[in-house]
């Protein structure tokens, strides 16, 4: 970068002077509290010298606890697809409540388009639709799903948009209209028996392969696309956009549409890996998604932050999860102890922000 | 430069309900003429800003600009037709650097068929900004810097810079530097000659009388929403008390 890297009067380009990237903060917090639960599974007495990440007992060919480490991707890959979208939410200085009852609600509504007819040569016993319905080319529920989502999407984003809705109210309407609609659709009953197809979806490994793929997409499209920097300048300051002759209100509809999309996306696989969709499935997917953001240095005031910076939030609820199971906490202590986390999550943000200012 | 006429309002008004915040303002800029708008708080000055500019719709008068007749309605139209402004508050995206910020709403991009999802042109963007930053004389440590580590001057110097970067037919400045440190300030007005030296038509909103016998060809005064004055500055014929008696309503133009 010869080129660039001495200018006139002071003016430079210098890649080494870039700060501190804030990823590296959310990385190294990863790297702590995988260390404390190291120590705890050494220093806890009911503990018997256990490890937490590595394998102790020989029971895999690598050094590491394969068995863990999968379960603690596994566990926030669903979350996590919805996670990418509501990033971008928040990125817009926005936010999405509608996302856990919308998964919800489009696993019932494509699992509905992805039965089969004969469950062991009787008919299925969940069957929504008619036979017309039954054993149909997996893209049909995909792209229903897709399109449900979409048209949640849209109405977010219109209500926020064009009518000046405030985000937590707007999203909040919806998050009850996507749970009225799970209810509805079946008159609460489960939908099960899908296709081997539909199954596939949400197999084994598969929901981390389709988090990862589509993180490493959505980084992609928000750090070297005109999209991105658009999100990222309406968070920032939506009156300079809007002066530069952005379409703010255009945007932040598509911005909406493509997290439900996602959230919707999410539902099929969440509903694919269950083998079944269930009206009250998703409960707090929106809360998580928005902490692992938030945990991930995605700024609830918007225009910071990073698709990485979730991934990594992600992780970081992964392992506390996984962690508190591994030294035996109980299950409301861990609901507990997570609020905390998120809260301090937040602090640290405004702290960071502050030190900035 | 010639005698071209780049701008002129006829009987230019603006009323809020029964406030009369600007009255029948009839106001000509030449090309590549610099003329500072001076007056009193509350005297007129940015409502005839945003009446241009499109920001706010006028109760009634002509504004001719470019030789046509125009009525915007919006500030982005404006731009389209060649007026840049530069406003009170900053209009920069604080979590973005400088080439961001300059190219914001109008990015170089390629592969366009992928619409909005077209990809940046970052290193045809820098480039540009080193040239557009050098042209200006603006000095800032590092591009790469977000704006909201920069001083006020710097994020002033950017604004600026990105209104001068893009070729305009006329410039509006509503008070530059009435924030900056005597330094910055410094930095403001050598973008201001870089302008005038460039030939480019501009309007300065300003308080600071040394500042614009330093810049300008013509002070134009308005007071309680009237032009009160019209004073060629360019043969020192007025000095700054001249203009203070205008301002204060001790004295009106000999036509007003």
């Amino acid at each position: 970068m010869s080129d660039t890297s001495q200018g006139t009067g002071g003016l430079t380009f210098d890649k080494t002077k870039r700060s501190w990237p804030s990823e590296f903060n959310v990385l190294l917090a990863l790297v702590i509290i995988i260390v404390i639960f190291e120590i705890l599974g050494q220093v806890l007495p009911y503990m018997k010298d256990q490890s937490f990440l590595f394998d102790t007992r020989d029971r895999f060919d690598s050094i590491f606890n394969e068995a863990r480490l999968k379960i603690i991707i596994l566990q926030v890959a669903i979350i996590g697809i919805i996670a990418l979208g509501v990033s971008q939410v928040i990125i817009t200085a926005g936010i999405d409540l509608s996302s856990g009852p919308l998964v919800a609600a489009t696993a019932m509504i494509a699992m509905s388009f992805g039965q089969t007819e004969l469950v062991n040569g009787f008919a299925n016993p969940k069957a929504v639709f008619g036979t017309w319905a039954m054993d149909l080319p997996v893209v049909f529920p995909i792209v229903i799903a897709l399109a449900f989502g979409a048209f949640i999407g849209a109405i977010n984003g219109t209500f926020i948009a064009h009518f000046r809705i405030p985000p937590f109210i707007a999203t909040l309407g919806m998050f009850l209209v996507c749970r009225g609609i799970a209810l509805w659709w079946s008159s609460g009953n489960p939908i099960s028996f899908p296709t081997e197809q539909y199954k596939a979806i949400g197999d084994g490994m598969m929901p981390v392969v389709w988090f990862l793929s589509l993180a490493v997409i959505f980084h992609l499209i928000m750090r070297y696309t005109v999209y991105g920097k658009h999100t990222y300048a309406i968070g920032s300051n939506e009156e300079a956009a809007r002066m530069s002759g952005i379409n703010v209100k255009r945007h932040k509809i598509m911005v909406y549409m493509i997290a439900a999309m996602l959230a919707a996306f999410a539902g099929v696989v969440l509903s694919a890996k269950a083998s079944t969709a269930q009206a009250g499935m998703g409960e707090f997917y929106e809360l998580f998604a928005i902490s692992m953001a938030v945990i991930g240095g995605i700024s609830l005031m918007g225009g910071r932050g990073s698709i990485i910076g979730t991934v990594l939030g992600a992780m970081v609820l992964g392992v506390i999860r996984s962690g508190f199971t591994y030294i035996k906490l109980d299950g409301s202590y861990q609901l507990m102890a997570m609020g905390a986390i998120i809260i301090a999550a937040v602090i640290l943000d405004q702290y960071r922000q502050r030190i900035r200012a | 430069m010639g005698d071209e006429l780049v701008l002129k309002t006829i009987d230019l008004t603006k009323h809020y309900g029964g406030v009369h915040a600007l009255e029948g303002a009839n106001f000509e800029l030449r090309k590549g003429e610099h003329v500072a708008i001076m007056g009193d708080n509350g005297a007129g000055k940015s409502t005839f800003v945003r009446q241009i500019t499109g920001v706010e719709q006028r109760t009634h008068g002509t504004v001719i600009f470019d030789g046509k007749e125009v009525a915007f309605s919006s500030p982005i139209q404006a731009r389209e037709s060649g007026i840049e402004t530069v406003f009170q508050t900053l209009a920069l995206a604080d979590h973005l650097d400088v080439p961001d910020n300059l190219f914001l709403g109008r990015e170089k991009t390629r592969f366009n068929w992928l619409g909005p999802f077209r990809l940046l042109d970052y290193k045809g963007m820098r480039k540009d900004t080193m040239a557009a930053l050098e042209k200006t004389g603006v000095k800032i440590p590092n591009i790469h810097n977000t704006i909201e580590k920069m001083s006020g001057g710097q994020r002033q110097c950017v604004a600026i810079a990105r209104t001068a970067s893009f070729s305009s037919k006329l410039t509006i400045m509503d008070e530059p530097t009435a924030a900056l440190g005597v330094q910055e300030t410094v930095q403001v007005e050598n973008i201001i000659r870089q302008l005038k030296e460039q030939g480019e038509s501009l309007i300065l909103v300003s308080h600071n009388m040394r500042q614009v016998f330093d810049l300008v060809d013509r002070i134009v005064v308005f007071r309680r929403g009237k032009i009160c004055a019209n004073l060629d500055i360019k043969d020192g014929s007025y000095t700054a008390e001249d203009v203070v008696t205008y301002i204060t309503g001790a004295k009106t133009g000999a036509e007003y």
